[in-house]
């Protein structure tokens, strides 16, 4: 079997992979539905909060296999390719995927943040499929515009502010979750009474956007640096281009909905949800709907 | 009176955070028809195409500057109105940053225990020596403090508000970078044949934009001869066609040195007047050699074709005015892949593996000089009729390389010598880059500091025979006060710090990013 294909076979593995694993996440939330936010000192929900738990370490540990087999794809492809594997629109999308897979992997270890769990392995799943699906292109070589050190620079970055986004808007999206649950009544159960409080959560989605942030911005500006070189110009309002301003735009509007009476909570968590959204759009939507400077290799 | 006050108001609401909000919302809104609508900047042609082919959206389109957005008065408006907004948000705080760091650290609250974070701790030793020590620990620590007889305060992380006003001041300088690229800079772009030279004079340039202050007359004096331009494509089953090489051998002569070169697509060359010469496309062109019915050469020479597809196949137009006794016309196309077949005529790979050329012809009287332009890249047919075939319809030629034909009635001859390539090199000076890049890597740089500096202040108060000590944050975003707090208490106890056990902290600054109830009951969480 050849680097190619084994890389091809493991790809659509890792995404059925990451599809279990929100099954799970799934299961677990579900099998959470009307437990008390703090286990009862009888025990009698015993037998229900092991289940729950059951579903949610299965999850993880499915992630982690399919996150492992996920990275065994990108390197072999990058061996078959014999250069960094992100040249084309496949493989951008699989390798931020696994960047972003392996951010929530370390949150998990380092913090414990399984909640995070059914978003990101939905979005593992989607992007991931998605790839394998739509946008698979056979192993080629660069072409000429691509054969610079910005290549990797650039798109790591990218890659990397990319995960950190990512994970933020599913902080996020908890946080209106639970903000809402905790709306309705002074007692939040099922599993949103497992996630942390509202508070945390904008705390915790705030550091991953003001991680997020400076490298997206020196993404922009190593593009910039690269494209002086490649085309003469540092900026074209390519569509692209175009589009990573308004996300950055919209992430900067964040960090100051975050400082601004009125705009704080909820209306700030729109906001970063409306970024990642703009973000996506621009990976893959302006390369879809467009032609630009970025168009290469087909997709 | 009322005006000033009217003028203030206005200030105020501009500079207000919450305008600068929705400025940055109308921002993002405003950039987004640029990247869907044909751009003049990017690409004239397809403007036109779009205009043709939406009259109804271009008579909304056309006075809205929708073709030109980023350049557009309201577009402008915006960021400018942004920027404004920032400086008036800014320089007081610059002026406000700068009255802070000469004061000293905040005056000691009375009741440190109502602090965020809190605890009361014994007094080792006498209430100076505590003191002392409490001092130099948050030294250690890099605190400014101030010590009055009943305690300490301190203070760290001015560096934040330093890092958020370097950043908004960067983008302004930023801003002047960029002007000043677009003022004093040019941009052109032109096509060069292998083996002629292009030299940097504006009449030389088929197209030229340069900025409001730039004079056009003077530009570097420098000459770029094309030795030979190199590309190589795919052969494979995979993206077959795609580029795989593309550079251009050049020689280059500048202040009287003649330097030779190879220009690729991510290695500009770089003049010593800062001007960059980048490698934009190529194309091909046929040498064609019109031999007029009276015998003479009436054109000879490579004729520049543009690419239609991404297999090159290309159009183009050979005049020869001057042939006699009537003028002749041709235009065309090149395939540099030909094939043939019920499709028509088309070029199925872009590299030159089987050339062909396919030509119609006209002719017509001598036409007298006019003077007046003419595209060399479309026919102007007036006073031309086409040349007749043989069979009464339009003579339509069919050449390979190093093959000719003789046109009816003896008006001539053409013959097609061969190809060459040609380049498109585009030229360009942005004084200002060195000012934006250096602005914008000051301006990250602040971001940063002001993302992950966290302010702090902590204060000891001695209160009877123990002290009290408080903690608050700047940022809701910090974590550590606890520890914090509790070293503090430790140093002015003189003791080992212990963990935990401080009161307060309700915004979870320890905090624990797992379950807030982990669902096993043994409560080990993920």
């Amino acid at each position: 079997m050849t680097a190619s294909a084994l890389s091809d076979l493991s790809m659509v593995a890792a995404a059925v992979g990451y599809l279990i694993a929100f099954f799970l996440h799934s299961l677990e939330w579900s099998a959470a539905r009307g437990l008390a936010p703090v286990r009862p000192q009888d025990g009698s929900e015993d037998v229900a909060r092991i289940r729950v738990d059951l579903f949610g370490r299965l999850a993880v540990g499915v992630t982690v296999v399919a996150f492992l087999v996920h990275a065994f794809a990108v390197v072999t492809r990058g061996i078959a390719a014999g250069r960094a594997p992100w040249g084309n629109m496949y493989e951008f999308v699989s390798a931020s995927v696994m960047f972003a897979v392996l951010a929530y992997l370390v949150v998990v270890w380092k913090l414990g943040a399984r909640w995070l769990g059914i978003g990101v392995t939905l979005l593992a799943a989607v992007g991931l499929g998605g790839a394998v699906t739509v946008f698979y292109v056979d192993v080629a070589p660069l072409v000429p515009a691509l054969h610079s050190v910005w290549f990797v620079i650039h798109i790591v970055a990218a890659a990397i502010s990319g995960a950190a986004f990512n994970l933020g808007a599913v902080a996020s999206a908890l946080y209106l979750l639970r903000r809402r649950a905790e709306a309705d009544g002074p007692v939040v159960s099922g599993y949103l009474a497992k996630v942390p409080h509202s508070t945390k959560l904008d705390l915790f989605a705030y550091r991953l956007h003001a991680f997020a942030f400076p490298l997206w911005t020196f993404t922009i500006a190593a593009g910039a640096v690269w494209a002086q070189y490649a085309w003469g110009r540092f900026w074209n309002w390519d569509p692209k281009e175009t589009w990573s301003f308004v996300t950055w735009v919209i992430y900067a509007a964040y960090l100051h909905a975050r400082a601004t009476a009125g705009w704080k909570g909820t209306p700030a968590a729109i906001i970063a949800i409306v970024g990642v959204v703009s973000f996506w759009f621009n990976f893959v939507g302006v390369n879809l709907l467009f032609s630009g400077l970025h168009s290469y290799a087909g997709i | 009176m009322r005006t000033g006050e009217f003028v203030r108001w206005c200030w105020t609401q501009l500079t207000s955070m919450r305008t600068a909000l929705v400025m940055l919302f109308m921002l993002a809104l405003a950039a987004v028809p640029g990247s869907m609508i044909p751009q003049e900047t990017i690409s004239p042609v397809e403007v036109a195409d779009f205009k043709a082919a939406n009259p109804v959206l271009d008579a909304v389109f056309t006075p809205l500057g929708m073709y030109s957005v980023y350049t557009s008065v309201w577009f402008s408006a915006i960021y400018l109105l942004l920027f404004m907004s920032l400086v008036g948000c800014i320089l007081p705080r610059i002026a406000l940053y700068w009255r802070t760091l000469r004061k000293p650290p905040p005056t000691l609250p009375s009741r440190p225990d109502r602090l965020p974070v809190n605890r009361r701790t014994t007094v080792g030793g006498t209430a100076e020596e505590a003191l002392t020590r409490a001092e130099t620990w948050l030294h250690g620590k890099r605190y400014r403090t101030r010590r009055v007889a009943e305690g300490v305060s301190a203070e760290r992380g001015y560096s934040r508000e330093a890092g958020n006003l370097v950043f908004h001041s960067g983008l302004v300088v930023l801003l002047f970078g960029l002007a000043w690229s677009n003022l004093l800079g040019f941009h052109g772009s032109a096509v060069v044949v292998e083996g002629k030279s292009f030299s940097n004079v504006i009449t030389q340039y088929d197209e030229f934009t340069a900025g409001g202050w730039k004079n056009s007359d003077s530009l570097e004096p420098f000459t770029l001869k094309v030795d030979a331009f190199h590309t190589k494509f795919e052969t494979g089953e995979v993206q077959r066609g795609a580029a795989r090489r593309f550079d251009a051998d050049v020689t280059f002569t500048d202040d009287g040195e003649t330097t030779t070169d190879l220009i690729q697509v991510n290695t500009p060359l770089i003049t010593n007047g800062g001007t960059q010469i980048n490698l934009l496309g190529h194309g091909y062109a046929p040498l064609i050699t019109i031999t007029d019915g009276n015998g003479d050469v009436a054109f000879s020479g490579p004729v520049v074709f543009l690419p239609q597809d991404g297999n090159f196949s290309s159009v183009g137009v050979i005049n020869a005015p001057d042939a006699r006794p009537q003028r002749l016309a041709f235009e065309g196309f090149f395939f540099p892949t030909a094939v043939l077949d019920d499709k028509g005529p088309r070029s199925v790979f872009p590299d030159a593996a089987n050339p062909e050329l396919f030509l119609n012809a006209w002719s017509g009287p001598p036409a007298k000089e006019t003077g007046i332009p003419q595209s060399i890249y479309s026919l102007d047919t007036t006073g031309l009729s086409p040349v007749p075939g043989d069979d009464g319809e339009v003579l339509r030629m069919r050449l390979t390389p190093n093959t000719g034909l003789a046109l009816p009635n003896g008006l001539g001859t053409v013959t097609f010598d061969g190809w060459s390539r040609w380049v498109k090199l585009q030229v360009s000076q942005t004084p200002g880059n060195t000012l934006t890049l250096i602005a914008l890597m000051v301006a990250v740089a602040g971001l940063c500091v002001s993302l992950f500096v966290r302010p702090r202040r902590l204060f000891v108060r001695i209160d009877g025979d123990g002290a009290v000590v408080g903690g608050l944050d700047r940022t809701d975003a910090a974590t550590g006060l606890d520890e914090e707090v509790a070293h503090l208490a430790a140093a002015v106890a003189d003791e080992e710090p212990d963990a935990g056990d401080t009161v307060g902290d309700p915004a979870g600054h320890a905090a624990q990013w797992g379950m807030s109830d982990p669902a096993d009951p043994k409560g080990t969480g993920a």
